[in-house]
């Protein structure tokens, strides 16, 4: 698993769990699919392998991740239809930063709703999947 | 086979100089069994004075080192067989070949059965030459730096070390031979118990491999942290303001001052001074420079 790490001050265990809630989001890791072993997680991204068990361990506490004794650790049924409250909960910080950085521009809401409108236009439909077919 | 619960390093009031320069003024340092130790500082602040104290290399004229659990003068066989080691100095023999100096180590670091230690270990002395894409017959004379320094790392892990200690092993190195030492160090700190201490300059890259740092400043260990107390404990505050001086009394507990313009950031501790603004989480980076402003403040 290919994770682009940046040091721009956000722990870099934070990074690894984004990652992984992304890949769990987009569907690239499905529910029973396993998450590479800690040490090759660490190895291939150069970092502490402590700091990738950290990673795993809050995703386990936030139910996204399982451990299966001497398996491995896998996605959870759970983590594919995650409560929406907790999706709503992970999407703050990015609303967050768009919100202030719309503000700072002097873009007001209205002009922004129609922006987020027109962006969603230009994304694939994930439900329908094959889009460029 | 792993040190029972002793640390892998200890240094008590240990004080060095060399003609009228202090080199080390009064260190004390636990290096803890398991894990990665970095040891930060600017050059000149004691870091290979320190490591090669704890090789033997020099004796102490004050205070103590004991290298999992032994001194590392009087024992120096058994704690070299435990311990690998790669320096500062890039001297590797320019006229053997790589296959000669893993034959040679292989033949002095044997297993020693009394201590537990496993010896030369052929096949990842092998599979980690293929890994750094080195061959047995390659002159030393003929490699570039960034292959000396891979060839000297696999010589210093292929007996498996209880301790690895790295001086700036990655100074002056390309991106992608600093990119395999790190892997390197991550597959010996990943056995379970093996401990790596390492210093280094180079702080984003020791901030993702490290869970402990200790900041060496003048020959004085002037801070110690872990990565993930760094996460929970500090965070960054900007302040605006045309003052000559820190606006301290803004943030009382607030260190590490630093201007930008007519802005002013420091350091909080947020388990001292709660404080909801400040948010912005700090590097190793910042970290080391604002332990460097305060040193330098007093």
């Amino acid at each position: 698993m290919r994770i682009h790490l940046s040091d721009d001050g956000v722990p870099v265990f934070r990074q690894i769990g984004d990652a992984i809630r992304q890949r769990i989001g987009a569907g690239t890791l499905s529910a029973g699919d396993a998450v590479p072993p800690i040490r090759q997680l660490a190895e291939t991204l150069r970092v502490n392998p402590n700091t990738v068990a950290r990673a795993y361990r809050e995703l386990q506490r936030d139910g996204l991740l399982e451990n299966r004794r001497t398996r491995g650790t896998f996605v959870t049924d759970a983590a594919t239809r995650a409560p929406a409250t907790q999706r709503k909960r992970e999407l703050t910080p990015a609303i967050d930063s768009l919100l202030t950085h719309a503000r700072a521009l002097g873009v007001d809401d209205d002009t922004l709703d129609e922006l987020i409108r027109q962006r969603r236009r230009k994304l694939p439909d994930e439900s329908e999947g094959n889009d460029g077919k | 086979m792993v040190s029972d619960g002793l640390p892998a390093a200890e240094v008590n009031h240990l004080s060095c100089r060399f003609g009228s320069s202090e080199a080390l003024d009064d260190v004390s340092l636990t290096v803890p069994a398991g894990g990665v130790f970095g040891l930060i500082g600017v050059n000149g602040a004691g870091k290979s004075t320190l490591l090669r104290h704890m090789i033997g290399e020099y004796r102490p004229r004050r205070g103590t080192v004991r290298v999992l659990g032994r001194d590392p003068i009087d024992d120096r066989v058994e704690v070299l067989s435990r311990v690998g080691y790669v320096g500062d100095r890039d001297d590797l023999p320019r006229w053997a070949t790589a296959g000669e100096l893993m034959d040679f180590h292989g033949a002095v670091r044997r297993g020693r059965p009394a201590s537990g230690t496993v010896g030369w270990d052929r096949d990842l002395a092998e599979s980690t030459l293929a890994d750094f894409d080195l061959h047995r017959r390659m002159k030393v004379s003929a490699m570039s730096r960034g292959q000396r320094a891979r060839l000297a790392m696999l010589l210093a892990v292929s007996h498996r070390p209880e301790l690895l200690i790295l001086d700036e092993p990655d100074s002056g190195l390309d991106p992608i031979a600093r990119d395999d030492l790190l892997a390197a160090v991550i597959r010996s700190a990943s056995d379970d118990g093996r401990t790596v201490l390492f210093s280094g300059h180079l702080l984003s890259e020791l901030s993702r491999v490290c869970d402990r740092v200790a900041m060496l400043h003048g020959g004085r260990v002037v801070a110690e942290t872990t990565t993930e107390e760094l996460d929970r404990r500090f965070r960054e505050v900007v302040v605006k303001s045309d003052a000559g001086d820190p606006p301290k009394d803004r943030y009382p507990g607030a260190w590490g001052w630093r201007r930008d313009g007519d802005e002013w950031s420091a350091i909080v501790d947020v388990e001292a001074v709660s404080d909801e603004t400040a948010t912005t989480t700090i590097g190793l980076t910042r970290w080391f420079e604002a332990h460097a402003r305060s040193t330098s403040d007093v």
